[in-house]
C-alpha cells in the first residue's frame, strides 16, 4: 500500500524541465523555483529572510547606482554568459564612479519554454560571479512570458554602491591636457561573440573578458585620487567611449594607433570581418582620464593589477571646440574616430 | 598578420612619401582617379592624404558595389524578403542602405522579413539545404571579386538538386564603370574634371588579371596602375603613376604582382562565363543607364535565377534632388560639395549612397576626414 | 572595394576546402577558385572563397621596391 509523504513536493527537474507560465504567476512552482534555483544559488542572510525587499544598512558616504539591462545572443560564450555578464556589467558601471559596489538586485523574464537546465547554469554562473566579487544578490524578480515574446532570457541588474569621500570622477571632468589609458587588450569580447554567430563562425580561442573591475579601480583610485574620468568601452568600444567624453567635457582627445593594445587573433578576426577594434565591444576593460602629471604612477598602479596587465597610455585631451577624437595612425596620417553608425556589422566589401 | 603588416610599416611610408615629393614636378597637377572602394576605404582610414604633396589630389570612383546598387533593387530585395515563405540571405552590408517608403532591410526584418546575414555564398546554399521548405534567395551583389563565389553557389545548387534555392543578381562589371567616368562629358568634352590616371582596382584584378585596363590605357591615353589592398601598395602605385606622368606614358603595370597576373584567374572566369552573360544595360546609382556594366544568369541556369522564378517589376527611384552622389561617383565633386553633406546625410542617417557603404567617398570623408574641413584650431592642425 | 585577405593554408580536411589562418584565427574557405594549393601556401581569401595563391616572392620584391624607392631618390 503507498503511503503519502507529508509535504512532499516532487524537486523541480532541471535536466528536462522547461519554463512554463506557472513560474511566473507567484503561486506555488514559482515559489518553489524561487527557492530551488535562486535562493539555494545564490544563499544569502537577505534572500533567506524570504521577504519582497531586503534591509540594508545605510552605508557611510555618498550613495551610487546603476542599471543595466542584458539581451546578449548567444546566451553562452567563450568566458562567459548572459549571467556572469550581468553581474560585472552593474558592477562596473558602479566602480566607474570611483564607487565601490555593495549590492545587487536582478530581475529576470523567462521566455516559456526556456529549458531549466540553461536558466541553472545561467543562475550559478551569476552566484559564481558575485561571491567572487564579494557583492551579493540581495533581492529580485521572475517573470514569464509567452514562447515567442522574449529571447530566452533577458536580465536586468541594479547594483548600489558607495563613493569614498574626496573623489570627484565623472564624464564631464577630462580637461585639455589630460592623459588617456587603457586597462588592456580592445575588443575581446566583441569578437567573441561573433565567433558563435550562425554564419560567420570561425575557430579561435578568444573569450570574453567580462570581469568585475571594481578591485582594479579600487588600486587606481588608491594610487591617484585625482582621477577625472573612468568609463567602461562596452557597446559602440572604445571609439564611442572616447566620443562620449569629449562630448561630455568639452574636449578633444588625440589617441595614437601603435599605443593600442589589441591581441593579435582579435586583429586578425576584425580583418576577416571588416571591422575596427575601436568599435568592438569591450566587458572587463576601463578608460581612464587623469591629470598628466599622475599618468605614469597611474599606470604603474595598472600594471599592477591582475586585470590591468596591459594597461597603456594611448593618447590625451587637447583644446577642440569640435570635441572630435582624432588618431595619428601607425601608418603616420590622422584621421577621426567617429561615433559608431548603428551595429558594427561586417562587409564584404 | 604576414602580408598585412609589413605592407602598413609606418617608417616606409615616410620613405615613400618623400619620394612622391620629390618626384612630383612643381607646378604639374597629378589628379589620380582610385576606382576601388576599397582603396578610398585606406586612403581615409590611413590618412594617406595627409602623406602627399598638394599638387597629387586623389579622386574616389565608383567602385563600391552597395554606392551603386539602385533603390529600386534593394526595393526588388525588400519585396523578395517580406514573402511569407521566403529567406533573403545577404551579406551585411546591403543591410542599411535606405530604399523608398523609409525601409530598409534592417527595417525590413524588424517588420518580420527573414533577412539572414551571411559571410558566404556557400552559406546561403547550407540555407536552402537546412530549409527544404523555404525558398532561399540569395541577393547577389558586387564586382568581379564576388562574382565567382555567387558562380559556385549557382553551380552546386544544381549539381546538388536544390531547387527551393535562388539567385537575385546584381554583379557589375569594372571596365564598364571605368568607361563610363572616361566617357562623361566633363572628362572627355569639357575638361572640367581633369582626369590623369588610375589607381587600379586589387582583389577585381586578380579575377580579371590587369589585361582589361590596356584598353583604357591605350584608347584614352592614361596610365592605370594596379595597386594592392594596403595603404603602401596605394602609395606605391601613385609614385609609379607620377612616373607614367612626368615620362609621358600610359602603360597598365601592375603594383600588385604578388596576387595579380595579366590573364587574373582563368578557371574563375571560366566559371564565371559558364553561368553568367551580360544584361545590355543596367542601371547605376549615381551614373544612370551604363551598357553591358552588368551580368545576369543564363540561360542554361534560369531555374536558379530569382528575377525568373518571382515575377520581379523593377521600378527606377530617383535619388534625393539634393544629393550630389552622380556627380561624387564620377568624381566631379568632392563630398564637401555636396550642401546636404554632414548636415541632413550622415552616416546614421544617408540620403544618397556615397554615404550608405563605409567605402562611400562621403562616408569615407565623414568618418575619417572631417577634422580637416575645420579651420585649423591650435592643437588639431594634422603634423 | 572588396575586402580579401592574405592567409596560409594549414590543412585541407576535405575536397575543395582549405583550413586557412590568420594569427590564430583558422576558419575553413573553400578551394573552388583554385588548383594545386597545399599546406603552408598563402591564399587570398573573399567571402569564404580563396581567389587566388599569393606569391611570397613577389611579395619579397615589392616589399623591397618600397624601401628602394629612398635609396633611388639619394642617387639621384
Amino acid at each position: 500500500m503507498s503511503r503519502v509523504r507529508s509535504g512532499y513536493v516532487r524537486p523541480i527537474d532541471f535536466k528536462h524541465g522547461r519554463v512554463d507560465m506557472t513560474h511566473g504567476s507567484g503561486g506555488r512552482a514559482m515559489a518553489q523555483l524561487i527557492e530551488e534555483l535562486f535562493l539555494s544559488e545564490f544563499d544569502n542572510e537577505w534572500l533567506r529572510a524570504g521577504n519582497d525587499s531586503a534591509r540594508i544598512a545605510m552605508p557611510a558616504g555618498r550613495l551610487v547606482v546603476a542599471t543595466d539591462s542584458h539581451v546578449v545572443s548567444p546566451l553562452f560564450f567563450p568566458g562567459g554568459d548572459i549571467g556572469s555578464l550581468a553581474v560585472h556589467g552593474t558592477i562596473n558601471d558602479v566602480a566607474m564612479s570611483g564607487a565601490a559596489p555593495l549590492y545587487l538586485a536582478a530581475t529576470f523574464v523567462l521566455e516559456e519554454g526556456f529549458p531549466l537546465a540553461d536558466l541553472k547554469r545561467i543562475v550559478a554562473s551569476m552566484a559564481a560571479a558575485s561571491h567572487a566579487a564579494g557583492v551579493p544578490v540581495v533581492t529580485g524578480d521572475t517573470k514569464v512570458v509567452e514562447q515567442g515574446k522574449g529571447d530566452g532570457v533577458f536580465i536586468t541588474t541594479t547594483g548600489i554602491g558607495v563613493v569614498p569621500e574626496g573623489i570627484d570622477i565623472a564624464g564631464d571632468r577630462a580637461r585639455p591636457g589630460d592623459a588617456i589609458l587603457v586597462s588592456g587588450t580592445l575588443g575581446d569580447h566583441g569578437v567573441a561573440i561573433m565567433s558563435l554567430r550562425e554564419n560567420l563562425s570561425f575557430e579561435t580561442t578568444i573569450e570574453s573578458d567580462s570581469a568585475a573591475l571594481h578591485g582594479l579601480v579600487a588600486a587606481m583610485v588608491g594610487a591617484v585620487p585625482a582621477i577625472h574620468c573612468l568609463r567602461d568601452p562596452t557597446r559602440g568600444g572604445l571609439a564611442t567611449t572616447l566620443n562620449e567624453l569629449a562630448r561630455q567635457s568639452g574636449c578633444g582627445m588625440v589617441i595614437r594607433e601603435r599605443d593600442l593594445p589589441v591581441k593579435r587573433e582579435v586583429a586578425a578576426a576584425c580583418e576577416f570581418l571588416g571591422l575596427d577594434p575601436l568599435y568592438v565591444a569591450n566587458e572587463g576593460k576601463l578608460v581612464a582620464v587623469a591629470p598628466a602629471a599622475d599618468a605614469q604612477r597611474l599606470l604603474a598602479a595598472m600594471r599592477d593589477h591582475p586585470l590591468g596587465r596591459y594597461a597603456a597610455i594611448v593618447g590625451e585631451a587637447i583644446e577642440d571646440p569640435m570635441h572630435f577624437v582624432q588618431m595619428e595612425t601607425s601608418f603616420g596620417g590622422r584621421r577621426n574616430v567617429d561615433w559608431l553608425t548603428g551595429e558594427q556589422l561586417p562587409r564584404i566589401c | 598578420m604576414k602580408y598585412i603588416d609589413e605592407f602598413r610599416d609606418g617608417e616606409l611610408a615616410r620613405v615613400l612619401a618623400a619620394a612622391i615629393a620629390r618626384e612630383a614636378r612643381p607646378g604639374a597637377s597629378y589628379n589620380l582617379m582610385e576606382f576601388c572602394g576599397g582603396h578610398t576605404h585606406a586612403i581615409s582610414r590611413y590618412g594617406i592624404k595627409d602623406l602627399l604633396p598638394a599638387n597629387v589630389r586623389m579622386i574616389h570612383g565608383p567602385g563600391c558595389p552597395v554606392c551603386v546598387l539602385p533603390i529600386g533593387r534593394i526595393d526588388n530585395a525588400i519585396e523578395l524578403a517580406s514573402r511569407p515563405n521566403v529567406i533573403l540571405a545577404t551579406y551585411a552590408d546591403t543591410m542599411r542602405v535606405p530604399a523608398s517608403k523609409g525601409l530598409s532591410l534592417m527595417k525590413a526584418k524588424a517588420r518580420g522579413a527573414d533577412v539572414r546575414m551571411v559571410y558566404s555564398s556557400a552559406d546561403a546554399l547550407k540555407l536552402a539545404r537546412d530549409n527544404p521548405s523555404r525558398e532561399v534567395v540569395f541577393f547577389a551583389i558586387g564586382f568581379e571579386t564576388t562574382t565567382p563565389p555567387t558562380a559556385v553557389a549557382v553551380r552546386e545548387a544544381a549539381a546538388q538538386g536544390l531547387s527551393n534555392f535562388s539567385v537575385f543578381c546584381n554583379h557589375v562589371l569594372t571596365p564598364a564603370a571605368i568607361a563610363n567616368i572616361l566617357e562623361s562629358r566633363e572628362v572627355r568634352e569639357l575638361g572640367t574634371v581633369p582626369l590623369d590616371g588610375f589607381v587600379g582596382p586589387a582583389h577585381v584584378s586578380t579575377v580579371i588579371g590587369s589585361q582589361p585596363y590596356e584598353y583604357f590605357a591605350e584608347e584614352y591615353q592614361r596610365p592605370v596602375v594596379i595597386a594592392g589592398f594596403e595603404p603602401l601598395d596605394v602609395m606605391q602605385a601613385i609614385l609609379m603613376l607620377v612616373r607614367q606622368l612626368n615620362d609621358g606614358r600610359a602603360e597598365v603595370e601592375n603594383e600588385f604582382t604578388r596576387a595579380v597576373t595579366r590573364e587574373g584567374n582563368v578557371k574563375a572566369k571560366a566559371l564565371v562565363a559558364e553561368v553568367f552573360e551580360l544584361r545590355r544595360t543596367f542601371e547605376w546609382r549615381g551614373l544612370g543607364e551604363v551598357p553591358y556594366s552588368a551580368l545576369r544568369i543564363k540561360e542554361k541556369y534560369r531555374a536558379f535565377d530569382a528575377e525568373a522564378r518571382y515575377a520581379i517589376e523593377y521600378r527606377s527611384v530617383p535619388d534625393n534632388k539634393a544629393c550630389e552622389c552622380g556627380a561624387i561617383l564620377r568624381g566631379v565633386k568632392k563630398p564637401t560639395d555636396c550642401k546636404v553633406f554632414g548636415t541632413v546625410c550622415t552616416p546614421e542617417n544617408p540620403i544618397g549612397s556615397c554615404m550608405v557603404s563605409s567605402e562611400g567617398a562621403c562616408a569615407a570623408h565623414y568618418t575619417y576626414g572631417r577634422f580637416k574641413d575645420v579651420p585649423v584650431v591650435a592643437g588639431n592642425a594634422a603634423p | 572595394m572588396c575586402l580579401a585577405i592574405p592567409a596560409r593554408v594549414v590543412a585541407l580536411p576535405e575536397a575543395d576546402t582549405a583550413l586557412i589562418e590568420v594569427d590564430g584565427v583558422r576558419k575553413r574557405v573553400s578551394l573552388s577558385l583554385v588548383d594545386g594549393v597545399a599546406p603552408g601556401d598563402y591564399v587570398i581569401v573573399h567571402v569564404g572563397y580563396a581567389l587566388t595563391r599569393l606569391d611570397p616572392e613577389a611579395a619579397a620584391r615589392t616589399l623591397a621596391l618600397f624601401a628602394e624607392a629612398g635609396i633611388r631618390a639619394s642617387a639621384a
